[in-house]
């Protein structure tokens, strides 16, 4: 096969929430206050990375609860959005997500903003290309670094990747790996539990929160029943944070910190969200309902290793689509189906 | 006088936190950097990176690469043979410009303690600082060794932004910003040294353990400062002490 090093260009038409470039984030500077950034949905930038036929963590696209209209510009490529279900359309055609389609130079590419989650990758065969920052092409907003000139998308920009002239990829689908949206999100307590009363911990184990409007790449702020400290208060001497720590400020409401969270904080922090439910909560929007359910360290070590072995295993679970346009066809019913479900919910 | 034990705190299955103590100790904090220093040499299986604080060391970790009760064992053996004996210490000497518009809490500092304005200037560029900890934000470098006598307690209400390069105390701590950053730290002066500036090599000054002293300058000074910093010029004095 020839190797046609083809720049490939999208441009943005127009977009809305929160669109940035990441990756697998960075590693090594939170000792300097640097949080690591990356996909706030591992598992779905994997799964549209292996659709397209690249590592895990390539570059992708991340929506924020939002959509985009873009248009191939120059070369052509494979793209394929994995995440929260949403529907897509090319020049006009809907498509589902979960599978991999051909942008042809001057195609129109439309992703609709989720109906019900909060974030969509939009993968292309090669990766979208950048430069990095510290190892790493993710946005960190906060920091000004990553991504675009540090910021986010905005119309008129454009992205760039190496345009394949091969076909060879094909058209193939792959089953999400189901986000069990109803089970309560796993948590270690710790490690500041016993800065709360007993009191304290049975609310935030025992409640059901909502995910606030204050909800974005670095925290989600919950609403709900205020979790009483203990009588040391609620300030203390900072201490290092992790995605996925739990910090209870003065009002008693729960902050889980996410990926461009603050590396160092003077809150206590009553949980820490186990590894593998972090997707989950990422996948959650404002006014969704969060339940937590406290697990052992051996039960989130078991469930990182089977969410490392869901993400090793997607190369081997895509399927071949069969005729391109009755796929397409189906596709677009599948799209169809889903919408009017949801316009019949209460 | 034995070094305080510390507890092993599993933040998720992602890091462990050893924590020396509770308060702000320069003791604890002068192993919190040991075992940073030991951690990083070590071989600790799985290890991601290592955050020091003021009183504790976070050690992220892969949580696939290996089994809890190993990580633990592999971090106890390492606090066992800590040495928090001195090492070569880097000592930085950061322009400052304080007061007027460039530290806007600076008369209010004076006026609660009873002192004049050149009183808290001199006091808070006479100390050397420990960089007890990075944190917050990227670039922030949170000091120790601020002079007892002009420890405040924090503002009721923090201010939505304070501007990058703010030089500020707050409690007994000290705190030289990086970027612009909400705030409830009283604002002694500005500093045109950028902590952090991507794309300049190194993209962060300061590493925790360096030492700091302030050195007073001039307003005049600034702008011509602020520009060669703006466009990664090193304009801070940077020695090896013993």
């Amino acid at each position: 096969m020839r190797d046609n090093a083809v720049t490939g260009r999208l441009v943005i038409r127009r977009c809305h929430g929160a669109l940035s470039l990441q990756d697998g984030g960075r590693q090594g500077y939170q000792r300097y206050g640097l949080s690591g950034s990356g996909a706030m949905d591992r598992l779905a930038m994997a799964t549209a990375n292996a659709l397209v036929g690249n590592a895990p963590d390539t570059p992708v696209l991340e929506f924020g609860l939002g959509g985009g209209s873009f248009v191939m510009e120059a070369g052509q490529g494979w793209f394929a959005c994995a995440g929260a279900p949403g529907t897509l359309r090319i020049d006009g055609a809907p498509l589902a997500s979960h599978r991999t389609a051909t942008l042809a130079r001057g195609a129109e590419l439309i992703v609709d903003p989720p109906r019900e989650g909060a974030f969509v990758y939009l993968a292309v065969a090669g990766g979208f290309e950048a430069g990095a920052v510290l190892g790493s092409v993710s946005l960190h907003l906060r920091a000004g670094i990553g991504g675009v000139e540090g910021r986010l998308f905005r119309s008129g920009d454009h992205l760039t990747f190496a345009a394949m002239e091969s076909t060879a990829l094909g058209d193939r689908t792959i089953d999400a790996v189901p986000l069990d949206r109803d089970a309560p999100i796993r948590v270690l307590l710790g490690p500041q539990a016993e800065r709360f009363t007993q009191g304290g911990i049975d609310t935030l184990l025992g409640s059901t929160f909502t995910v606030s409007h204050r909800a974005d790449r670095m925290g989600y702020q919950l609403d709900g029943p205020a979790i009483a400290h203990g009588a040391g208060g609620y300030n203390i001497v900072s201490d290092a944070t992790v995605m996925g720590s739990i910090q209870v400020p003065g009002n008693g409401l729960p902050i889980v910190l996410m990926a461009d969270r603050q590396t160092t904080g003077g809150y206590p922090k009553i949980a820490t969200v186990i590894s593998a439910d972090l997707r989950r909560l990422a996948q959650s929007r404002p006014g969704d309902p969060i339940r937590f359910e406290a697990v052992t360290l051996a039960t989130a070590r078991e469930a990182a290793l089977r969410r490392q072995r869901d993400i090793a295993d997607l190369p081997g679970r895509l399927r071949p689509l069969g005729g391109f346009d009755a796929e397409r066809l189906l596709g677009a019913n599948l799209a169809g189906h889903a919408v009017d479900a949801l316009r019949e919910g209460p | 006088m034995s070094a305080p034990q510390p507890r092993l705190l599993w933040c998720g299955d992602t890091a462990v936190t050893i924590e020396f103590g509770e308060t702000i100790d320069p003791e604890a904090n002068a192993m919190v950097l040991a075992l940073d220093r030991a951690v990083r040499d070590g071989d600790i299986p799985g290890l991601v990176e290592a955050v020091p604080t003021y009183r504790s060391l976070t050690v992220h970790l892969d949580p696939c690469a290996t089994e809890p009760n190993r990580i633990e064992a592999s971090l106890l053996a390492l606090i066992g043979a800590v040495s928090t004996e001195t090492t070569p210490r880097r000592l930085w000497r950061i322009p400052v410009v304080y007061g007027g518009s460039f530290g806007i809490d600076l008369a209010d500092v004076a006026a609660h303690h009873g002192l004049s304005a050149d009183e808290v200037v001199s006091r808070h560029a006479a100390a050397d600082y420990r960089v007890a900890m990075n944190g917050f934000l990227p670039g922030y470098a949170y000091l120790s060794g601020l002079d007892p006598s002009l420890a405040l307690s924090r503002r009721e209400s923090p201010r939505p932004v304070t501007p990058a390069g703010t030089i500020s105390i707050g409690g007994v701590q000290a705190l030289v910003a990086s970027i612009a950053a909400p705030s409830g730290w009283h604002l002694l002066g500005r500093t045109p040294v950028r902590a952090f500036l991507p794309g300049r090599d190194p993209v962060f000054l300061f590493e925790p353990g360096d030492t700091i002293r302030f050195l007073p300058i001039e307003p005049e000074r600034w702008d011509e400062l602020d520009r060669a910093a703006g466009a990664g010029e090193c304009i801070v004095e940077c020695e090896t002490t013993p």
